[in-house]
C-alpha cells in the first residue's frame, strides 16, 4: 500500500510538471521539502522528549492508569481482545486522552508505542491486526474537542466571534468518530484475514 | 477557550509533578528515562517524514492536485460543496501544514465569516491528516498490508466532512 501510494506521488507530480512544463519547480520541491522535514524533526525533539519525560512521570506514578480506569468500558468495547492491563491498552488510553485535549505532539508518541506493543502480539507482523485498525482508524476520525489552533487564525483574520465554530465543530468530531466505530465494527465483521 | 488551552501545560506539570511526590516517585530520574525515550522516537520517524513530505512536496508544486481537484469540481457542485473548499478538503488527508496553509488563503479571500470560511474552520475541526497518519505509525512497526484501515478512515472523514457542511448550513444559514 504505503510501498505505491509514496511512489505514486512522486511519479505523478513528475509526469504532471513534464506535461504542465514546470519541471524546473521538482528539484526545489524535493529539496526544500527534505529541509522542512529536518526543522519538524529538530523541533519535535525537544518537545517529544520533554513531554515523554513528563508523561512517564505520570506513567510510573500511576496517574495514567487511574485516568484510564475512567475510559475502560468504551475501550473495552472497542478493543475486546486486549486486556485492561496491557501496555498496549495503556498507551492506546495516552493517545486519545492527548488527542481529545488537542495535544497531538503528545499524542503520537503514545500512539507509536501502541503500536509497537500491539505489533508484539500481532501474530502475522506485515499484515495489520484487528487492533491495529481499530486504533488507527479512530485516531484518525479527530477526537479533538476544541481545535484551538483554528479559532486563533480566524480572530488573526478578524472573525466578529472565532470561536463561535467550537459548538458544530465539536458535534462534526462526534459525527465522524461514531461513524469511525460504526464502519470499523462492520469492517471487522466483513474481513476476517 | 484561548484561557483553556493556556492552562493545559502549566496543570499537566502541576498535576503530574504533584501526583509524583504523593506517590514518592524519583520524579527527575523519570523525567529524564522518559526524555531518553522519546529522542529514540524522534529518530525512528525522521526518516519516514523526509520521505513522505518530499514526495508531497513534489506532488503540491508540480500542480497535479490543484488539476485533480478542478476534475471533480462538477461532482462536488452537484452535492452542494463549495469549489474553493475541494483543495483543502483534499490536502486535509495528505498535509497538516499544507492544509492550513490553504486554510488561511481561504480567510484572507473570502473573511472567517463567510459561509465557506465557517464551513472550512468545522471541518478542519473534524478531519485528520489520513495519508500521513498511516504512513507514519505504519512504518514504525513494518506493518506492509493494513486491510480496511485507509477505507475506514476516509469513510470516517467522509462522514465528518458532510456533517460539517449542513451543520455550518443550519446553524449559520447561507449558501
Amino acid at each position: 500500500m504505503l510501498n505505491y501510494l509514496w511512489g505514486s506521488m512522486i511519479l505523478i507530480g513528475i509526469l504532471f510538471s513534464t506535461f504542465s512544463g514546470n519541471l524546473s519547480n521538482i528539484t526545489n520541491a524535493a529539496i526544500n521539502s527534505s529541509r522542512e522535514a529536518v526543522n519538524i524533526c529538530l523541533t519535535m525533539l525537544g518537545i517529544l522528549a520533554m513531554w515523554t519525560g513528563l508523561i512517564s512521570i505520570a506513567e510510573k506514578s500511576g496517574l495514567i492508569n487511574s485516568l484510564s480506569k475512567k475510559m475502560m468500558p468504551l475501550l473495552k468495547f472497542l478493543f475486546p481482545q486486549l486486556s485492561e492491563k496491557s501496555k498496549a491498552m495503556q498507551y492506546i488510553c495516552t493517545n486519545i486522552i492527548a488527542n481529545m485535549l488537542g495535544l497531538s505532539w503528545a499524542a503520537t508518541p503514545a500512539g507509536l508505542k501502541a503500536m509497537e506493543e500491539l505489533q508484539k502480539i500481532n501474530p502475522q507482523k506485515d499484515i495489520a491486526s484487528r487492533e491495529m485498525c481499530m486504533f488507527m482508524i479512530i485516531n484518525m476520525s479527530s477526537l479533538q474537542i476544541v481545535s484551538i489552533n483554528i479559532i486563533a487564525y480566524r480572530a488573526q483574520y478578524n472573525s466578529m466571534n472565532p470561536s463561535e465554530i467550537i459548538g458544530p465543530g465539536l458535534f462534526a468530531t462526534l459525527v465522524s468518530t461514531i461513524s469511525a466505530i460504526i464502519i470499523t465494527k462492520i469492517f471487522e465483521k466483513c474481513d476476517r484475514a | 477557550m484561548i484561557f483553556i488551552s493556556e492552562l493545559i501545560m502549566p496543570l499537566a506539570f502541576v498535576g503530574i509533578i504533584l501526583y509524583g511526590y504523593s506517590k514518592d516517585v524519583d520524579i527527575y530520574e523519570t523525567f529524564i528515562d522518559g526524555a531518553k525515550n522519546g529522542v529514540k522516537i524522534v529518530f525512528q520517524i525522521f526518516p519516514t517524514l523526509i520521505g513522505l513530505m518530499v514526495a508531497i512536496g513534489i506532488l503540491r508544486e508540480s500542480g497535479a492536485l490543484d488539476f485533480f481537484c478542478k476534475l471533480i469540481m462538477p461532482i462536488t457542485k452537484m452535492l452542494g460543496f463549495p469549489n474553493e473548499a475541494v483543495p483543502l478538503t483534499f490536502m486535509r488527508l495528505i498535509s497538516s501544514s499544507a492544509s492550513t496553509g490553504l486554510l488561511l488563503d481561504i480567510f484572507k479571500k473570502y473573511g472567517p465569516d463567510s459561509f465557506i470560511g465557517r464551513l472550512v474552520s468545522v471541518m478542519m475541526c473534524c478531519t485528520e491528516t489520513v495519508f500521513y497518519t498511516i504512513s507514519i505509525y505504519f512504518m514504525s512497526v513494518k506493518i506492509k498490508k493494513i486491510r480496511y484501515t485507509l477505507k475506514g478512515a476516509l469513510l470516517a472523514n467522509l462522514c465528518g466532512i458532510i456533517a460539517s457542511l449542513y451543520i455550518t448550513k443550519i446553524i449559520f444559514g447561507g449558501a
